[in-house]
């Protein structure tokens, strides 16, 4: 006969550093086994669609920086995608280029974090002070562009609020080089570590078509080998003009997943390298848009690859100027679903191994 | 203990006060712009509640007798009765006018104000009279939105202001062109509203030189709007469904109308503005002819313009909308044929409901299925080998008013394609078959549905209020909730 200890109900969170935010967990043992593992979210839940139904296209913009706040880039972008695409609207090249360099930035910025949590959760300490150190620059970097350090409000339906400062572009453009030396120290100190490997082999595994099955997307999809990314396969703005790869790995587990990150920072060097190389030198840097802009009547979907996999925007519009309904497609709230099924079984110890893997930001699953 | 049943009492009582007053607010808003709605099924709704006693009065005088006095009788008292609706209801009307009204009151002096005013009650008669028209289309206030937008799109180079004021300008002088007509006793069964409306603003005096004006702007105005229309995209396109007879005429006689109707609102700052203009355009009686002809040529690059629109988009506005202006093939068509086809071959082609390219949204093979064969057509989307959508990328629910709808976002990493699935639910009924069986993603999202919006999904396996919690009262996404607070 099997022997059972007696169930354990342990509460995780909400307020736990661990949990990356306002995340509450209730896991349910046996022994050091996980049997069952019940996430609670919604402690963030602003409304944020509810609001937007009252709030005009370019006052949603600001909304957005506060779901993905890792990287409010992409978020800024998806809405003014959505509403671009509803409308017609072509951006200026200038504005192109500095969306994706600004998005770019806010990639790699994201992915450090990731990085550096990732590792303290782990217990390792210094490798975060180094990546928030770089981290840092980048985002004083897109503050001098936006004026904001986290919440940008930078874009706007058709093109970009403010233009490069003077010297910004060579900022970028010298930040490059810097970057690669440091991610070079970065694997030195971590990906090599066998303490730091072993710990993260075969955790939180699973395959290409339970990633598929449960909606995952991004690295939580490419780390299974699906080599798939919305900036190749379904080209928005203008990343078709840039030459970069697709990072995909095999394993499905936690490591994979960290070396598609940890990859993926590389290329959007590559990216950003060249759009500062290509950046015009002149130009608008907002389209001609009507100065109260109202999506026509009718519905749309798009969607865009943010750090955390594909965020998408749906607008539906009866031809006003607020929208009638919006909704966002969230990333890490398709992301958290696969959760509890990759806890059960394990062990309580791999519990926060797991959940960092995923990359969650709670801003984001609770919208 | 009693404190406890007080509360609950409190709770109950809270939410059925909020059920009545949203039911109140819902029959209050069925009643007004019926345009706030997607739903081909409005079409029987009638237009905005302001406006709809005007509306039906026009109505029968436009529609049936050729009277023209009594048509002009009752215009008048139908201006006075609006003025006073329309001050009632300032700021809830159309969106347009509210819009506009800033930009009016800030250009103009007191008098002016006041006459603003009434012109707007006439703008608004003329506008309600072009919906009864067209009612039988199911067409409701988007034709002045697709000429606002005209308007602001008109921008150009200059500030969008200007623009306003360049087609507040030529929808006057479209308007008097009219009336003109009218005048000299060429009849046009179009025009009553019109010409009532006209004929409350008109003091001659301003207006000649509003019409000098006019002139100049009705060229570059014509220019833009030409160019905006195909950016309103699928705006106009609702439209265009119309019979072919008499089709050309009655939009053109809207589209002044419409435009007569920012007029009216933008009159005080275009008084101003023409007043400035007025240093180069000579004004008289030469260039009121001229402003006629220019007005008249207008309209009808208005009315190609919008035919040629009509054409090129299909909206994805709404389900019947768009599947009868299927005119420009996309890159997607034979897909979507594809899928058709194997549904129907498989399914019968008593499944789907509807089916088109959305254009508004990177022309996304769109299928609207019928609520029952919803969960058989889910399953075999994923499970078919020549269609294997096997990626749920989005799940959502809408609250239509009218009802509700379910929209899916599939992709199949196979196929390499995407398609967006829809089916409409009983809004006073809200259930469905979970699709969580064949997309395990569709777990929480169906959860976050539930919990905003109350649509059930029967056989998910852990359907829970997943943000809100379980005490929560009311659905948030719901157009109709009103939040329940115990200190109110």
């Amino acid at each position: 006969m099997v022997s059972r200890t007696e169930e354990m109900i342990l509460n995780v969170g909400p307020q736990h550093p661990s949990t990356h935010g306002v995340f509450r967990l209730v896991v349910h043992l046996d022994g050091e086994l996980i049997t069952k593992a019940e996430p609670v979210i919604g402690y963030l839940h602003r409304g944020t669609e509810k609001l937007a139904e009252d709030l005009q296209y370019t006052q949603i913009i600001p909304y957005t920086d506060r779901m993905d706040y890792l990287s409010a880039m992409t978020n800024n972008y998806v809405i003014c995608h959505a509403v671009e695409t509803m409308m017609g609207i072509q951006v200026p090249e200038r504005a192109d280029y500095l969306r994706v360099i600004a998005m770019e930035l806010g990639r790699v910025a994201s992915h450090l974090v990731w990085w550096g949590t990732y590792l303290l959760d782990l217990g390792a300490t210094s490798p975060f002070i180094y990546m928030f150190r770089e981290r840092e620059m980048i985002i004083n970097m897109l503050n001098e562009l936006s004026g904001g350090r986290l919440t940008f409000n930078y874009m706007r339906v058709g093109g970009v609020k403010w233009d490069a400062p003077e010297g910004w572009i060579q900022k970028v453009r010298e930040f490059i080089p810097y970057m690669r030396e440091q991610i070079k120290g970065y694997h030195t100190l971590v990906t090599g570590n066998e303490i730091f490997v072993n710990r993260v082999t075969g955790i939180g595994k699973y395959t290409k078509e339970d990633a598929i099955n449960y909606s995952l997307s991004g690295p939580n999809l490419r780390c299974t080998g699906v080599k798939w990314d919305l900036r190749k396969d379904e080209p928005y703005s203008i990343y078709d003009r840039f030459d970069f790869d697709v990072i995909t790995h095999e394993g499905g587990d936690a490591l994979a997943r960290y070396h598609v990150r940890t990859q993926e920072i590389e290329e959007s060097l590559k990216i950003l390298e060249q759009a500062v190389e290509q950046f015009p030198e002149e130009g608008q840097i907002l389209a001609k848009v009507p100065k109260i802009i109202k999506a026509p009547k009718g519905e749309a979907f798009v969607r865009i690859e943010s750090p955390r996999g594909e965020i998408g925007c749906y607008i539906s519009s009866d031809g006003k100027k607020e929208p009638y309904r919006l909704k966002f497609r969230r990333p890490s709230f398709y992301n958290l679903q696969i959760l509890p099924k990759l806890l059960e079984g394990e062990n309580i110890a791999n519990m926060i191994a797991i959940l960092g893997a995923i990359d969650i930001v709670l801003g984001e699953v609770d919208g | 203990m009693s404190g406890e049943k007080d509360l609950d009492q409190l709770k109950r009582e809270a939410a059925e006060k909020a059920k009545a007053a949203a039911l109140a607010k819902r029959q209050a808003k069925a009643a007004e712009g019926a345009g706030q709605k997607q739903e081909p099924a409005v079409s029987e709704t009638k237009p905005s509640a302001p406006e709809m006693a005007t509306a039906d009065t026009s109505a029968q005088n436009a529609g049936g007798a050729d009277d023209l006095a009594k048509k002009k009788a009752a215009a008048a008292a139908k201006a006075k009765a609006a003025a006073q609706a329309k001050k009632k209801r300032e700021g809830i009307v159309d969106e347009e006018p509210a819009a506009q009204a800033p930009a009016a009151d800030s250009g103009a002096d007191a008098g002016a104000d006041d006459l603003a005013k009434k012109k707007a009650a006439a703008a608004a008669k003329a506008k309600a009279a072009a919906l009864a028209k067209q009612k039988r289309e199911g067409i409701v206030d988007e034709e002045p939105a697709a000429q606002a937008q005209a308007a602001n799109s008109s921008a150009g180079a200059d500030s969008d202001d200007l623009a306003k004021k360049k087609a507040a300008a030529a929808a006057k002088a479209k308007a008097a062109a009219l009336a003109k007509k009218k005048r000299e006793g060429i009849q046009d069964t179009e025009e009553p509203a019109v010409e009532a409306e006209v004929s409350g603003a008109g003091d001659a005096d301003d207006l000649a030189k509003k019409k000098a004006a006019a002139v100049a702007k009705a060229k570059a105005a014509a220019a833009a709007k030409r160019k905006a229309m195909e950016l309103a995209g699928g705006a106009g396109a609702d439209n265009e469904s119309a019979p072919a007879g008499d089709d050309a005429k009655a939009k053109a006689a809207a589209a002044a109308k419409a435009k007569a109707a920012a007029a009216a609102k933008a009159k005080a700052a275009a008084a101003a503005k023409a007043k400035a203009a007025g240093g180069d355009a000579a004004a008289g009686d030469d260039e009121k002819a001229k402003a006629i002809a220019a007005a008249k040529a207008k309209a009808k690059a208005a009315a190609a313009a919008k035919a040629k629109a009509a054409a090129a988009t299909k909206g994805g506005a709404s389900a019947a909308d768009s599947a009868e202006s299927e005119a420009a093939p996309s890159a997607n068509q034979p897909y979507l044929d594809k899928y058709v086809k194997v549904i129907e071959e498989n399914m019968g082609s008593e499944v789907l409901e509807d089916f088109y390219i959305n254009k508004l949204s990177k022309d996304v093979p769109t299928l609207v299925v019928k609520r029952d064969a919803y969960f058989k057509l889910a399953q075999f989307l994923k499970f078919n080998e020549l269609l294997g959508f096997d990626y749920l990328s989005e799940l959502h629910g809408t609250d239509f008013e009218t009802h509700m709808e379910i929209y899916v976002h599939l992709y199949s990493y196979k196929n390499r394609q995407s398609v967006a699935l829809k089916t409409k639910i009983d809004r006073n009924d809200p259930v469905i078959e979970s699709v969580q069986p064949i997309w395990a993603g569709a777990d929480w999202p169906e959860c976050e549905a539930y919990d905003l919006l109350g649509i059930k999904f029967t056989g998910h396996p852990n359907l829970h209020r997943i943000f809100l919690g379980e005490e929560w009262i009311g659905y948030p996404l719901r157009k109709d909730y009103e939040p329940y607070d115990v200190e109110v």
